[in-house]
């Protein structure tokens, strides 16, 4: 049998201090004291203290552009987001903007107006009864706010492939941009505008839509995040040139996937 | 003459843990900063510890930092399997002797004088933090992209039980952290030996 010998105990003092100062007494203290001091600069990142803030930002803003073909190439055009059954609905359903609910448009059914322009065939006015003549579908899927919340809901409307269709839009453009009358402005990708989830929304729960969830009409897409989704939709721009969106352009993600 | 010093820890070992740390370190604090918009639980971060300034800030730190605590962590897996590393530091692991070493390390009994020698309280630990970060890495990637990984997501029990997968894999993440720190604290030549080597 062999004997082990006997191990140190843990805490001999003395031991350490001689080991640390052997240790400290070689070349490498030098190195170890200078990456000690850049490990104490590590936490200077967390006080937000940076020298060269914008070349932070713009750095970061490069890995969100990178981040956002990354989520081109994940994002599967026939792969479906889940579906509830309705008993699933969250009551009340979040009101969400980027002001408070005081602040809601009101807008007039009959003088309503819808443009849509740029790379389409078809470049005119739609009238709010002209949409809902068209062909409709609900849905009730998950709605997930870039917070972390989120709540399950049921849209009905007109598929925006189907409307995309009508007029005749070159599905070869990069994106389609929207502008609403609460001055809020996004724009999406073309294969998520031509998923078959993506909804032109007439309706909420089975009712009209109401103003708070964007009457007339918003764009709902539960492969997004809520703030790729406008609401009180004027204008429709089927377009080449990247037009950014009211948070995107404040540091959101543009693609802002789920 | 001197005997030549023995390499405690590879230098790919040592680079991909201080990689590591900066990666946790922002994902810690700017995911902070991202659960104060929407606290799961009745209490908020404070604003100081965080990281980001607002939401969108803290979000573009969270996704920079994600492909280092990925890349970074998937090198270390890969350098740990390729080396046999992994087989010869965290095994044999029992419970029985994770329970005596813990004893022993209470009772301040247990032996530091070998430091390429994890005890299997450190054995136990160092896994566990490697299958956290899996978990938190998973976890994430649900909440990041909840419809395009069907798979992940039902496995997590959906998007929202996804969120607190996430969340409490983090609070293990912060826990590890705080007794490493102390453990470094109290046998000090463990930093040296994780920064030179030896």
């Amino acid at each position: 049998m062999i004997l082990k010998p006997p191990r140190k105990t843990a805490f001999d003092g003395d031991a350490v201090v001689k080991e640390a100062l052997r240790c400290l007494e070689q070349p490498a203290r030098r190195q170890f004291l200078s990456r000690s001091l850049t490990l104490g600069g590590l936490s200077l990142l967390t006080g937000c203290a940076m020298t060269d803030e914008d070349s932070v930002e713009h750095a970061l803003m490069k890995v969100s552009r990178f981040n956002d073909r990354v989520q081109g190439w994940l994002f599967d055009p026939d792969r479906l987001a889940p579906t509830y059954p309705e008993s699933m609905i969250t009551r009340p359903f979040p009101f969400n903007a980027y002001y408070g609910e005081d602040e809601i448009r009101q807008i007039d059914a009959d003088s309503y107006r819808l443009e849509v322009t740029g790379m389409v065939a078809d470049k005119r006015i739609w009238t709010l009864p002209e949409l809902h003549a068209m062909p409709q579908t609900d849905q009730v899927t998950r709605h997930i706010c870039v917070e972390g919340w989120s709540a399950i809901g049921k849209w009905g409307g007109v598929r925006f492939s189907d409307f995309l269709a009508r007029v005749g839009a070159d599905t070869s453009a990069k994106y389609v941009g929207f502008k609403c009358a609460d001055d809020y402005y996004t724009s999406i990708d073309m294969p998520t505008a031509l998923h078959p989830q993506t909804l032109l929304t007439l309706s909420y729960d089975g009712q009209l839509l109401p103003p708070k969830y964007g009457f007339p009409m918003k764009l709902r897409m539960p492969t997004k995040l809520g703030y790729k989704n406008p609401k009180h939709i004027q204008a429709i721009f089927v377009t080449n040139t990247y037009p950014g969106g009211y948070w995107e352009d404040q540091g959101y993600n543009w693609f802002g996937g789920s | 003459m001197t005997k030549p010093a023995l390499t405690i820890h590879p230098a790919w070992l040592r680079a991909t843990h201080w990689l590591n740390a900066l990666a946790v370190l922002i994902m810690v604090t700017s995911g902070w900063r991202i659960y104060n918009a929407s606290p799961l639980f009745d209490f908020k971060f404070a604003k100081d510890i965080t990281l980001g300034g607002w939401l969108g800030g803290a979000i573009q730190w969270h996704f920079a930092a994600m492909w280092l605590l990925a890349a970074n962590g998937l090198l270390y897996l890969f350098c740990n399997a390729a080396t046999g590393r992994i087989v010869r530091k965290f095994f044999p692991l029992s419970p029985r002797a994770i329970v005596a070493d813990l004893l022993a390390a209470l009772r301040g009994k247990l032996a530091h004088d070998d430091l390429s020698h994890y005890n299997a309280v450190q054995r136990a630990a160092y896994l566990f933090v490697i299958v956290d970060a899996i978990v938190l890495v998973l976890s994430g990637l649900v909440l990041w992209k909840s419809v395009q990984f069907p798979m992940l997501r039902e496995l997590l029990g959906g998007y929202e039980s996804a969120r607190r997968v996430h969340f409490f894999a983090m609070a293990a993440m912060v826990a590890f952290v705080a007794v490493h720190l102390a453990m470094v604290a109290l046998v000090p030549r463990t930093l040296l030996a994780m920064i030179r080597g030896r």
